[in-house]
Protein backbone atom coordinates (compact mmCIF):
# COMPACT_ATOMS: atom_id res chain seq x y z
CA UNK A 1 0.00 0.00 0.00
CA UNK A 2 1.51 3.30 -1.04
CA UNK A 3 0.22 6.82 -1.16
CA UNK A 4 0.83 8.40 -4.53
CA UNK A 5 -0.07 11.66 -6.18
CA UNK A 6 -2.02 10.83 -9.33
CA UNK A 7 -4.13 12.54 -11.94
CA UNK A 8 -7.71 11.32 -12.00
CA UNK A 9 -7.31 9.98 -15.52
CA UNK A 10 -4.19 8.03 -14.57
CA UNK A 11 -5.87 6.74 -11.43
CA UNK A 12 -8.66 5.22 -13.52
CA UNK A 13 -6.01 3.35 -15.51
CA UNK A 14 -4.14 2.11 -12.46
CA UNK A 15 -7.39 1.03 -10.78
CA UNK A 16 -8.40 -0.88 -13.91
CA UNK A 17 -5.09 -2.73 -13.89
CA UNK A 18 -5.54 -3.46 -10.17
CA UNK A 19 -8.96 -4.90 -10.98
CA UNK A 20 -7.51 -7.28 -13.55
CA UNK A 21 -8.31 -5.32 -16.70
CA UNK A 22 -5.78 -6.26 -19.38
CA UNK A 23 -7.44 -4.85 -22.49
CA UNK A 24 -8.01 -1.24 -23.39
CA UNK A 25 -9.35 0.03 -26.69
CA UNK A 26 -9.71 3.74 -27.15
CA UNK A 27 -9.31 6.83 -29.21
CA UNK A 28 -7.82 10.05 -27.83
CA UNK A 29 -9.92 13.03 -26.84
CA UNK A 30 -9.32 15.81 -24.30
CA UNK A 31 -9.81 15.90 -21.32
CA UNK A 32 -9.34 12.15 -20.83
CA UNK A 33 -6.28 11.43 -22.98
CA UNK A 34 -3.99 10.79 -20.00
CA UNK A 35 -5.94 7.58 -19.45
CA UNK A 36 -5.02 5.97 -22.79
CA UNK A 37 -1.49 7.41 -22.40
CA UNK A 38 -1.21 5.68 -19.05
CA UNK A 39 -2.61 2.41 -20.39
CA UNK A 40 -0.11 2.27 -23.28
CA UNK A 41 2.72 2.04 -20.78
CA UNK A 42 0.99 0.19 -17.95
CA UNK A 43 -0.69 -2.59 -19.90
CA UNK A 44 2.61 -3.43 -21.60
CA UNK A 45 4.13 -3.91 -18.14
CA UNK A 46 1.48 -6.44 -17.11
CA UNK A 47 1.23 -8.33 -20.39
CA UNK A 48 -1.99 -6.69 -21.51
CA UNK A 49 -3.05 -5.15 -24.79
CA UNK A 50 -3.56 -1.47 -25.55
CA UNK A 51 -4.89 -0.60 -28.94
CA UNK A 52 -5.66 2.81 -30.30
CA UNK A 53 -8.54 2.19 -32.65
CA UNK A 54 -9.16 4.19 -35.82
CA UNK A 55 -12.35 5.60 -34.32
CA UNK A 56 -14.57 5.49 -31.25
CA UNK A 57 -16.94 3.14 -33.06
CA UNK A 58 -14.11 0.69 -33.62
CA UNK A 59 -12.93 0.97 -30.04
CA UNK A 60 -16.29 0.09 -28.52
CA UNK A 61 -16.72 -2.85 -30.91
CA UNK A 62 -13.26 -4.12 -29.96
CA UNK A 63 -14.54 -4.02 -26.38
CA UNK A 64 -17.54 -6.06 -27.51
CA UNK A 65 -15.16 -8.66 -28.90
CA UNK A 66 -12.87 -8.76 -25.88
CA UNK A 67 -15.78 -8.89 -23.42
CA UNK A 68 -17.35 -11.65 -25.50
CA UNK A 69 -14.14 -13.64 -25.15
CA UNK A 70 -14.40 -13.27 -21.37
CA UNK A 71 -11.79 -10.56 -20.78
CA UNK A 72 -11.98 -7.61 -18.41
CA UNK A 73 -11.94 -4.70 -20.82
CA UNK A 74 -12.21 -0.92 -20.70
CA UNK A 75 -12.71 1.96 -23.05
CA UNK A 76 -12.83 5.65 -22.32
CA UNK A 77 -13.72 8.88 -24.01
CA UNK A 78 -15.20 12.30 -23.47
CA UNK A 79 -18.67 13.49 -24.41
CA UNK A 80 -18.60 13.60 -28.26
CA UNK A 81 -16.68 10.33 -28.34
CA UNK A 82 -19.19 8.67 -26.03
CA UNK A 83 -21.97 9.72 -28.41
CA UNK A 84 -20.13 7.77 -31.11
CA UNK A 85 -19.85 4.74 -28.82
CA UNK A 86 -23.53 4.57 -27.93
CA UNK A 87 -24.46 2.15 -30.66
CA UNK A 88 -21.85 -0.28 -29.38
CA UNK A 89 -22.89 0.27 -25.78
CA UNK A 90 -26.49 -0.62 -26.65
CA UNK A 91 -25.26 -3.75 -28.47
CA UNK A 92 -23.22 -4.75 -25.42
CA UNK A 93 -26.18 -4.26 -23.10
CA UNK A 94 -28.30 -6.30 -25.52
CA UNK A 95 -25.70 -9.06 -25.75
CA UNK A 96 -25.13 -8.90 -21.96
CA UNK A 97 -21.44 -8.14 -22.15
CA UNK A 98 -19.51 -6.73 -19.18
CA UNK A 99 -17.20 -3.78 -19.72
CA UNK A 100 -16.25 -0.55 -18.03
CA UNK A 101 -16.83 2.61 -20.03
CA UNK A 102 -15.42 5.92 -18.86
CA UNK A 103 -16.86 9.31 -19.80
CA UNK A 104 -14.83 12.31 -18.66
CA UNK A 105 -17.41 14.89 -19.63
CA UNK A 106 -16.68 18.17 -21.41
CA UNK A 107 -18.75 21.10 -22.58
CA UNK A 108 -21.33 20.45 -25.31
CA UNK A 109 -23.48 20.12 -27.31
CA UNK A 110 -21.69 19.16 -30.50
CA UNK A 111 -17.95 19.71 -30.46
CA UNK A 112 -18.44 22.15 -27.58
CA UNK A 113 -15.11 22.59 -25.83
CA UNK A 114 -12.67 20.69 -23.66
CA UNK A 115 -13.63 22.25 -20.33
CA UNK A 116 -15.38 20.26 -17.57
CA UNK A 117 -19.16 19.75 -17.73
CA UNK A 118 -21.90 17.46 -16.46
CA UNK A 119 -24.25 17.73 -19.38
CA UNK A 120 -24.19 14.04 -20.33
CA UNK A 121 -26.29 12.97 -17.34
CA UNK A 122 -29.33 12.15 -19.45
CA UNK A 123 -27.20 10.28 -21.97
CA UNK A 124 -25.56 8.21 -19.24
CA UNK A 125 -28.54 7.46 -17.03
CA UNK A 126 -31.54 7.39 -19.37
CA UNK A 127 -30.21 5.02 -21.97
CA UNK A 128 -28.37 7.15 -24.50
CA UNK A 129 -28.29 4.38 -27.05
CA UNK A 130 -31.38 2.73 -28.50
CA UNK A 131 -33.55 0.13 -26.89
CA UNK A 132 -34.60 -0.63 -23.33
CA UNK A 133 -31.39 -0.88 -21.36
CA UNK A 134 -29.62 0.60 -18.37
CA UNK A 135 -26.04 1.01 -17.32
CA UNK A 136 -24.90 1.24 -13.73
CA UNK A 137 -23.49 4.78 -13.65
CA UNK A 138 -21.01 5.69 -10.92
CA UNK A 139 -19.96 9.28 -10.30
CA UNK A 140 -16.78 9.78 -8.27
CA UNK A 141 -15.89 13.09 -6.63
CA UNK A 142 -12.24 12.55 -5.74
CA UNK A 143 -9.25 10.76 -7.19
CA UNK A 144 -9.38 8.15 -4.41
CA UNK A 145 -13.05 7.54 -5.14
CA UNK A 146 -12.18 7.19 -8.82
CA UNK A 147 -9.90 4.29 -7.84
CA UNK A 148 -12.46 2.65 -5.56
CA UNK A 149 -15.38 2.99 -7.99
CA UNK A 150 -13.36 1.82 -10.99
CA UNK A 151 -12.44 -1.37 -9.15
CA UNK A 152 -16.08 -1.86 -8.14
CA UNK A 153 -17.20 -1.16 -11.70
CA UNK A 154 -15.35 -4.20 -13.03
CA UNK A 155 -16.86 -6.40 -10.32
CA UNK A 156 -20.36 -5.12 -11.03
CA UNK A 157 -19.96 -5.48 -14.79
CA UNK A 158 -19.06 -9.14 -14.41
CA UNK A 159 -21.69 -9.75 -11.72
CA UNK A 160 -24.54 -8.53 -13.90
CA UNK A 161 -23.01 -9.11 -17.34
CA UNK A 162 -23.72 -5.49 -18.18
CA UNK A 163 -21.63 -2.43 -19.08
CA UNK A 164 -20.89 -0.06 -16.19
CA UNK A 165 -20.09 3.59 -16.75
CA UNK A 166 -17.74 5.80 -14.73
CA UNK A 167 -19.00 9.35 -15.20
CA UNK A 168 -16.51 12.08 -14.37
CA UNK A 169 -15.66 15.48 -15.75
CA UNK A 170 -12.59 17.39 -16.88
CA UNK A 171 -11.77 18.59 -13.38
CA UNK A 172 -11.73 15.06 -11.97
CA UNK A 173 -9.73 13.76 -14.91
CA UNK A 174 -7.11 16.49 -14.79
CA UNK A 175 -6.67 17.05 -11.07
CA UNK A 176 -4.08 15.32 -8.90
CA UNK A 177 -4.78 14.06 -5.40
CA UNK A 178 -3.19 11.46 -3.17
CA UNK A 179 -4.41 7.92 -3.73
CA UNK A 180 -3.74 4.61 -2.07
CA UNK A 181 -2.54 2.03 -4.52
CA UNK A 182 -2.77 -1.46 -3.12
CA UNK A 183 -2.46 -5.04 -4.26
CA UNK A 184 -5.83 -6.60 -4.91
CA UNK A 185 -6.74 -10.23 -4.95
CA UNK A 186 -8.74 -10.35 -8.15
CA UNK A 187 -11.15 -13.19 -8.67
CA UNK A 188 -12.56 -12.90 -12.13
CA UNK A 189 -15.66 -15.11 -12.13
CA UNK A 190 -16.01 -18.08 -14.44
CA UNK A 191 -17.63 -17.05 -17.71
CA UNK A 192 -19.09 -20.24 -19.19
CA UNK A 193 -21.01 -18.12 -21.69
CA UNK A 194 -17.86 -16.61 -23.26
CA UNK A 195 -16.69 -17.45 -26.75
CA UNK A 196 -13.38 -19.06 -25.81
CA UNK A 197 -13.15 -21.68 -28.52
CA UNK A 198 -15.75 -24.43 -28.38
CA UNK A 199 -13.36 -27.32 -27.70
CA UNK A 200 -15.26 -30.16 -26.04
CA UNK A 201 -18.46 -28.18 -25.59
CA UNK A 202 -21.31 -26.75 -27.55
CA UNK A 203 -20.49 -23.41 -29.20
CA UNK A 204 -21.55 -20.25 -27.39
CA UNK A 205 -23.26 -17.51 -29.31
CA UNK A 206 -23.07 -13.87 -28.26
CA UNK A 207 -25.55 -11.71 -30.07
CA UNK A 208 -28.18 -9.07 -29.60
CA UNK A 209 -30.35 -10.00 -32.58
CA UNK A 210 -33.73 -11.63 -32.04
CA UNK A 211 -35.46 -11.50 -35.41
CA UNK A 212 -38.86 -12.67 -34.22
CA UNK A 213 -40.60 -10.31 -31.83
CA UNK A 214 -41.73 -13.01 -29.35
CA UNK A 215 -38.24 -14.16 -28.33
CA UNK A 216 -37.08 -10.55 -28.43
CA UNK A 217 -39.79 -9.62 -25.95
CA UNK A 218 -38.80 -12.58 -23.76
CA UNK A 219 -35.18 -11.44 -23.93
CA UNK A 220 -36.24 -7.92 -22.96
CA UNK A 221 -38.35 -9.15 -20.05
CA UNK A 222 -35.38 -11.14 -18.80
CA UNK A 223 -33.18 -8.05 -19.10
CA UNK A 224 -35.74 -5.98 -17.21
CA UNK A 225 -35.65 -8.44 -14.31
CA UNK A 226 -31.88 -8.00 -14.27
CA UNK A 227 -32.07 -4.20 -14.45
CA UNK A 228 -34.50 -4.16 -11.53
CA UNK A 229 -32.10 -6.30 -9.52
CA UNK A 230 -29.22 -3.97 -10.46
CA UNK A 231 -31.32 -1.02 -9.32
CA UNK A 232 -32.16 -2.63 -5.97
CA UNK A 233 -28.61 -3.66 -5.15
CA UNK A 234 -26.52 -0.69 -6.15
CA UNK A 235 -27.86 2.55 -4.70
CA UNK A 236 -24.97 4.62 -3.39
CA UNK A 237 -24.82 8.10 -1.93
CA UNK A 238 -22.98 10.30 0.55
CA UNK A 239 -24.68 12.54 3.13
CA UNK A 240 -22.84 15.65 4.27
CA UNK A 241 -24.09 17.68 7.26
CA UNK A 242 -27.69 16.61 6.65
CA UNK A 243 -28.59 15.65 10.25
CA UNK A 244 -30.18 18.97 11.20
CA UNK A 245 -30.42 20.45 7.69
CA UNK A 246 -33.31 22.72 6.77
CA UNK A 247 -31.97 23.31 3.30
CA UNK A 248 -30.77 20.43 1.17
CA UNK A 249 -28.31 20.70 -1.70
CA UNK A 250 -28.16 17.83 -4.19
CA UNK A 251 -25.10 17.61 -6.41
CA UNK A 252 -22.68 14.98 -7.71
CA UNK A 253 -19.04 14.83 -8.76
CA UNK A 254 -17.18 18.13 -9.04
CA UNK A 255 -20.34 20.18 -8.38
CA UNK A 256 -20.78 18.36 -5.08
CA UNK A 257 -17.23 19.22 -4.01
CA UNK A 258 -17.73 22.88 -4.75
CA UNK A 259 -21.15 22.77 -3.03
CA UNK A 260 -19.52 21.37 0.12
CA UNK A 261 -17.34 24.48 0.31
CA UNK A 262 -20.44 26.67 0.03
CA UNK A 263 -22.24 24.60 2.67
CA UNK A 264 -19.34 25.02 5.12
CA UNK A 265 -19.44 28.77 4.61
CA UNK A 266 -23.23 28.90 5.02
CA UNK A 267 -22.94 26.87 8.22
CA UNK A 268 -20.52 29.50 9.58
CA UNK A 269 -23.38 31.97 9.17
CA UNK A 270 -25.69 29.63 11.06
CA UNK A 271 -27.62 28.40 8.01
CA UNK A 272 -28.52 24.76 8.50
CA UNK A 273 -27.73 23.26 5.13
CA UNK A 274 -26.54 19.84 4.04
CA UNK A 275 -25.76 17.85 0.93
CA UNK A 276 -26.85 14.55 -0.52
CA UNK A 277 -24.35 13.47 -3.14
CA UNK A 278 -25.61 10.68 -5.36
CA UNK A 279 -22.66 8.37 -6.06
CA UNK A 280 -24.69 5.99 -8.19
CA UNK A 281 -26.55 8.10 -10.74
CA UNK A 282 -28.21 4.95 -12.02
CA UNK A 283 -29.68 3.61 -9.86
CA UNK A 284 -30.57 7.03 -8.47
CA UNK A 285 -31.07 7.24 -4.67
CA UNK A 286 -34.78 8.18 -4.96
CA UNK A 287 -35.91 6.75 -1.64
CA UNK A 288 -33.02 8.11 0.37
CA UNK A 289 -33.47 11.57 -1.05
CA UNK A 290 -37.18 11.54 -0.31
CA UNK A 291 -36.42 10.55 3.27
CA UNK A 292 -33.80 13.25 3.87
CA UNK A 293 -35.95 15.87 2.17
CA UNK A 294 -38.85 15.24 4.57
CA UNK A 295 -37.10 17.38 7.18
CA UNK A 296 -36.11 20.28 4.93
CA UNK A 297 -37.94 23.32 3.65
CA UNK A 298 -36.03 23.87 0.41
CA UNK A 299 -33.95 21.86 -2.05
CA UNK A 300 -31.25 23.25 -4.33
CA UNK A 301 -29.83 21.17 -7.17
CA UNK A 302 -26.38 22.22 -8.44
CA UNK A 303 -25.09 20.89 -11.74
CA UNK A 304 -22.67 21.79 -14.50
CA UNK A 305 -25.53 21.56 -16.97
CA UNK A 306 -28.83 23.26 -17.76
CA UNK A 307 -30.49 20.96 -15.24
CA UNK A 308 -30.63 17.23 -15.93
CA UNK A 309 -30.29 15.42 -12.60
CA UNK A 310 -32.89 17.84 -11.26
CA UNK A 311 -35.53 15.72 -13.05
CA UNK A 312 -34.58 12.73 -10.90
CA UNK A 313 -34.61 14.89 -7.78
CA UNK A 314 -38.13 16.05 -8.67
CA UNK A 315 -39.18 12.43 -9.24
CA UNK A 316 -37.77 11.53 -5.83
CA UNK A 317 -39.59 14.36 -4.06
CA UNK A 318 -42.76 13.88 -6.08
CA UNK A 319 -43.90 17.47 -5.61
CA UNK A 320 -43.48 17.43 -1.82
CA UNK A 321 -40.90 20.24 -1.75
CA UNK A 322 -39.93 23.12 -4.02
CA UNK A 323 -36.83 22.27 -6.01
CA UNK A 324 -34.55 25.10 -7.12
CA UNK A 325 -31.64 24.95 -9.49
CA UNK A 326 -28.27 26.53 -9.92
CA UNK A 327 -26.14 25.50 -12.88
CA UNK A 328 -23.29 26.60 -15.10
CA UNK A 329 -23.12 25.63 -18.72
CA UNK A 330 -20.72 24.98 -21.56
CA UNK A 331 -17.61 24.17 -19.54
CA UNK A 332 -18.01 26.84 -16.86
CA UNK A 333 -17.71 25.85 -13.21
CA UNK A 334 -20.01 26.86 -10.37
CA UNK A 335 -18.17 29.15 -7.97
CA UNK A 336 -18.40 28.58 -4.20
CA UNK A 337 -19.60 32.15 -3.54
CA UNK A 338 -22.35 31.84 -6.17
CA UNK A 339 -23.71 28.64 -4.63
CA UNK A 340 -23.52 30.33 -1.22
CA UNK A 341 -25.62 33.19 -2.55
CA UNK A 342 -28.31 30.75 -3.72
CA UNK A 343 -28.30 29.04 -0.32
CA UNK A 344 -28.66 32.43 1.40
CA UNK A 345 -31.66 33.28 -0.80
CA UNK A 346 -33.34 30.02 0.19
CA UNK A 347 -32.50 30.59 3.86
CA UNK A 348 -34.33 33.92 3.70
CA UNK A 349 -37.37 32.09 2.38
CA UNK A 350 -36.89 33.25 -1.20
CA UNK A 351 -36.42 31.23 -4.31
CA UNK A 352 -33.20 30.50 -6.12
CA UNK A 353 -32.89 30.76 -9.91
CA UNK A 354 -35.50 28.00 -10.13
CA UNK B 1 -4.95 26.41 7.37
CA UNK B 2 -6.06 26.72 3.78
CA UNK B 3 -3.57 27.83 1.15
CA UNK B 4 -4.77 28.15 -2.43
CA UNK B 5 -1.84 28.94 -4.66
CA UNK B 6 -1.85 29.82 -8.35
CA UNK B 7 1.34 29.38 -10.35
CA UNK B 8 1.37 30.91 -13.80
CA UNK B 9 3.82 31.56 -16.60
CA UNK B 10 4.92 30.42 -20.06
CA UNK B 11 4.74 26.80 -21.09
CA UNK B 12 8.24 25.40 -20.56
CA UNK B 13 9.08 27.35 -17.40
CA UNK B 14 8.37 24.29 -15.29
CA UNK B 15 5.22 25.73 -13.78
CA UNK B 16 3.33 22.43 -13.74
CA UNK B 17 6.23 20.53 -12.18
CA UNK B 18 6.77 23.23 -9.58
CA UNK B 19 3.11 22.93 -8.60
CA UNK B 20 3.30 19.15 -8.41
CA UNK B 21 6.42 19.40 -6.26
CA UNK B 22 4.68 21.67 -3.77
CA UNK B 23 1.62 19.39 -3.77
CA UNK B 24 3.80 16.38 -3.11
CA UNK B 25 5.47 18.19 -0.21
CA UNK B 26 2.06 18.93 1.29
CA UNK B 27 1.13 15.27 0.96
CA UNK B 28 4.35 14.26 2.77
CA UNK B 29 3.27 16.54 5.62
CA UNK B 30 -0.04 14.64 5.77
CA UNK B 31 -2.08 17.61 4.67
CA UNK B 32 -5.00 17.51 2.27
CA UNK B 33 -3.70 18.46 -1.16
CA UNK B 34 -4.96 18.93 -4.70
CA UNK B 35 -3.29 20.05 -7.92
CA UNK B 36 -5.08 21.10 -11.06
CA UNK B 37 -3.67 22.36 -14.35
CA UNK B 38 -5.16 24.82 -16.73
CA UNK B 39 -5.68 22.83 -19.85
CA UNK B 40 -6.79 23.95 -23.22
CA UNK B 41 -5.75 25.64 -26.41
CA UNK B 42 -4.05 28.42 -24.44
CA UNK B 43 -1.33 25.98 -23.40
CA UNK B 44 0.16 25.70 -26.85
CA UNK B 45 2.83 28.38 -26.96
CA UNK B 46 0.92 30.59 -24.56
CA UNK B 47 0.50 30.75 -20.84
CA UNK B 48 0.24 27.77 -18.53
CA UNK B 49 -0.97 27.76 -14.99
CA UNK B 50 -1.81 25.37 -12.23
CA UNK B 51 -3.50 25.58 -8.87
CA UNK B 52 -2.22 23.96 -5.69
CA UNK B 53 -4.45 23.64 -2.64
CA UNK B 54 -2.96 22.62 0.71
CA UNK B 55 -5.29 22.42 3.68
CA UNK B 56 -5.85 20.97 7.13
CA UNK B 57 -9.36 20.04 6.03
CA UNK B 58 -10.96 18.17 3.19
CA UNK B 59 -10.61 20.26 0.01
CA UNK B 60 -13.88 21.25 -1.58
CA UNK B 61 -13.01 22.83 -4.90
CA UNK B 62 -9.67 21.91 -6.48
CA UNK B 63 -10.26 24.81 -8.86
CA UNK B 64 -9.06 28.04 -7.29
CA UNK B 65 -11.26 31.10 -7.73
CA UNK B 66 -9.59 33.39 -5.17
CA UNK B 67 -5.96 32.42 -4.51
CA UNK B 68 -4.29 33.17 -1.17
CA UNK B 69 -1.02 33.50 -3.12
CA UNK B 70 0.03 33.70 -6.75
CA UNK B 71 3.41 33.05 -8.36
CA UNK B 72 3.60 35.09 -11.54
CA UNK B 73 6.32 34.13 -14.00
CA UNK B 74 5.32 36.22 -17.03
CA UNK B 75 3.48 39.41 -17.93
CA UNK B 76 0.24 37.90 -19.34
CA UNK B 77 -0.17 35.97 -16.10
CA UNK B 78 0.07 39.15 -14.06
CA UNK B 79 -2.73 40.66 -16.13
CA UNK B 80 -4.78 37.52 -15.72
CA UNK B 81 -4.38 36.85 -11.99
CA UNK B 82 -3.66 40.13 -10.17
CA UNK B 83 -7.35 40.85 -9.71
CA UNK B 84 -8.17 37.35 -8.46
CA UNK B 85 -5.84 37.27 -5.42
CA UNK B 86 -7.66 37.28 -2.10
CA UNK B 87 -7.33 40.61 -0.22
CA UNK B 88 -4.40 40.29 2.15
CA UNK B 89 -2.87 37.57 -0.03
CA UNK B 90 0.56 37.42 -1.64
CA UNK B 91 1.58 37.99 -5.22
CA UNK B 92 5.11 36.97 -6.15
CA UNK B 93 6.31 38.53 -9.38
CA UNK B 94 9.29 37.35 -11.39
CA UNK B 95 10.82 40.79 -11.90
CA UNK B 96 13.45 39.41 -14.29
CA UNK B 97 10.75 39.08 -16.92
CA UNK B 98 8.07 41.51 -15.75
CA UNK B 99 8.66 45.25 -15.49
CA UNK B 100 5.04 46.07 -14.65
CA UNK B 101 4.25 46.64 -10.98
CA UNK B 102 1.28 45.31 -9.07
CA UNK B 103 -1.46 47.95 -9.00
CA UNK B 104 -3.52 46.65 -6.10
CA UNK B 105 -2.71 47.90 -2.64
CA UNK B 106 -4.77 45.36 -0.68
CA UNK B 107 -2.42 42.47 -1.48
CA UNK B 108 1.26 42.01 -0.63
CA UNK B 109 3.49 42.16 -3.67
CA UNK B 110 6.95 40.64 -3.67
CA UNK B 111 9.33 41.14 -6.61
CA UNK B 112 11.88 38.39 -7.13
CA UNK B 113 14.44 38.61 -9.97
CA UNK B 114 14.18 34.85 -10.28
CA UNK B 115 16.05 34.41 -13.57
CA UNK B 116 19.04 36.52 -12.50
CA UNK B 117 19.23 34.79 -9.14
CA UNK B 118 18.99 31.39 -10.83
CA UNK B 119 21.71 32.30 -13.33
CA UNK B 120 23.82 33.39 -10.37
CA UNK B 121 23.54 29.83 -9.11
CA UNK B 122 24.64 28.54 -12.49
CA UNK B 123 21.36 27.54 -14.10
CA UNK B 124 18.43 29.66 -15.27
CA UNK B 125 16.37 26.47 -15.13
CA UNK B 126 15.93 26.76 -11.38
CA UNK B 127 14.20 30.16 -11.59
CA UNK B 128 10.96 28.51 -10.55
CA UNK B 129 12.63 27.03 -7.48
CA UNK B 130 13.94 30.47 -6.50
CA UNK B 131 10.45 31.93 -6.50
CA UNK B 132 9.04 28.81 -4.83
CA UNK B 133 11.56 29.38 -2.03
CA UNK B 134 10.24 32.92 -1.64
CA UNK B 135 6.69 31.55 -1.44
CA UNK B 136 7.67 29.06 1.26
CA UNK B 137 9.31 31.83 3.29
CA UNK B 138 6.26 34.07 2.99
CA UNK B 139 3.52 31.52 3.56
CA UNK B 140 5.24 28.69 5.50
CA UNK B 141 2.85 26.43 3.60
CA UNK B 142 5.29 23.51 3.79
CA UNK B 143 8.87 23.13 5.02
CA UNK B 144 11.97 23.34 2.82
CA UNK B 145 12.87 19.82 3.90
CA UNK B 146 9.53 18.49 2.63
CA UNK B 147 10.16 20.06 -0.77
CA UNK B 148 13.63 18.55 -0.87
CA UNK B 149 12.17 15.18 0.13
CA UNK B 150 9.62 15.52 -2.65
CA UNK B 151 12.39 16.07 -5.19
CA UNK B 152 13.68 12.63 -4.26
CA UNK B 153 10.24 11.21 -5.00
CA UNK B 154 9.65 12.93 -8.34
CA UNK B 155 13.18 12.86 -9.80
CA UNK B 156 14.71 9.69 -11.20
CA UNK B 157 17.78 8.60 -9.22
CA UNK B 158 20.25 9.67 -11.92
CA UNK B 159 19.00 13.23 -11.43
CA UNK B 160 19.62 13.31 -7.67
CA UNK B 161 22.80 15.29 -8.36
CA UNK B 162 20.50 18.25 -9.09
CA UNK B 163 18.97 18.28 -5.61
CA UNK B 164 21.64 20.48 -3.94
CA UNK B 165 21.26 23.11 -6.70
CA UNK B 166 17.47 23.09 -6.25
CA UNK B 167 17.86 23.44 -2.50
CA UNK B 168 20.22 26.39 -3.03
CA UNK B 169 17.66 27.98 -5.32
CA UNK B 170 14.94 27.62 -2.67
CA UNK B 171 17.20 29.18 -0.05
CA UNK B 172 18.11 32.00 -2.43
CA UNK B 173 14.48 32.97 -2.92
CA UNK B 174 13.79 32.72 0.80
CA UNK B 175 16.83 34.92 1.48
CA UNK B 176 15.48 37.66 -0.77
CA UNK B 177 12.21 37.64 1.15
CA UNK B 178 13.98 37.76 4.51
CA UNK B 179 16.08 40.73 3.31
CA UNK B 180 12.97 42.52 2.04
CA UNK B 181 11.21 41.93 5.34
CA UNK B 182 14.14 43.37 7.29
CA UNK B 183 14.03 46.37 4.97
CA UNK B 184 10.31 46.78 5.54
CA UNK B 185 10.75 46.71 9.31
CA UNK B 186 13.68 49.17 9.18
CA UNK B 187 11.73 51.60 7.02
CA UNK B 188 8.20 51.69 8.35
CA UNK B 189 5.95 53.90 6.28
Amino acid sequence: MAEMLMKGNEAIGEAAVMAGCRYFFGYPITPQSELPHYMVKRLAEVGGVFLQAESETSAINMCYGAAGAGARVMTSSSSPGISLKLEGISYMAGAELPAVIVNIMRGGPGLGNIQPAQSDYFQATKGGGHGDYNLIVLAPASVQEIVDLTIDAFELADKYRNPVMILGDGVLGQMMEPVEIRELKVNIPEKPWATTGATGRKPNLINSIYIAPEPCEEHNLRLQVKFRQMARENVRYEDYRTDDAEILVVAYGTSARIAKGAIDRAREQGIRVGLVRPVSLWPFPYEHLAEVAQKVTAVLVVEMSAGQMIEDVRLALNGSKPVDFYGRLGGMLPVTSEILREIEKLAKGGRSNG
Amino acid sequence: MLQEIIMAGFGGQGIMSMGQLLTYAGMLENKHVAWIPSYGPEMRGGTANCGVTISDREISSPVIFEPTAAIIMNRPSLDKFELTVKPGGFILVNSSLIEQKVQRTDIKACYIPANELAEGLGSSRVSGMVILGALLELTKVVSFDSVEESLKKVLPEYRYNLIPLNRQALEKGAGVVRQAMKFAVANPR
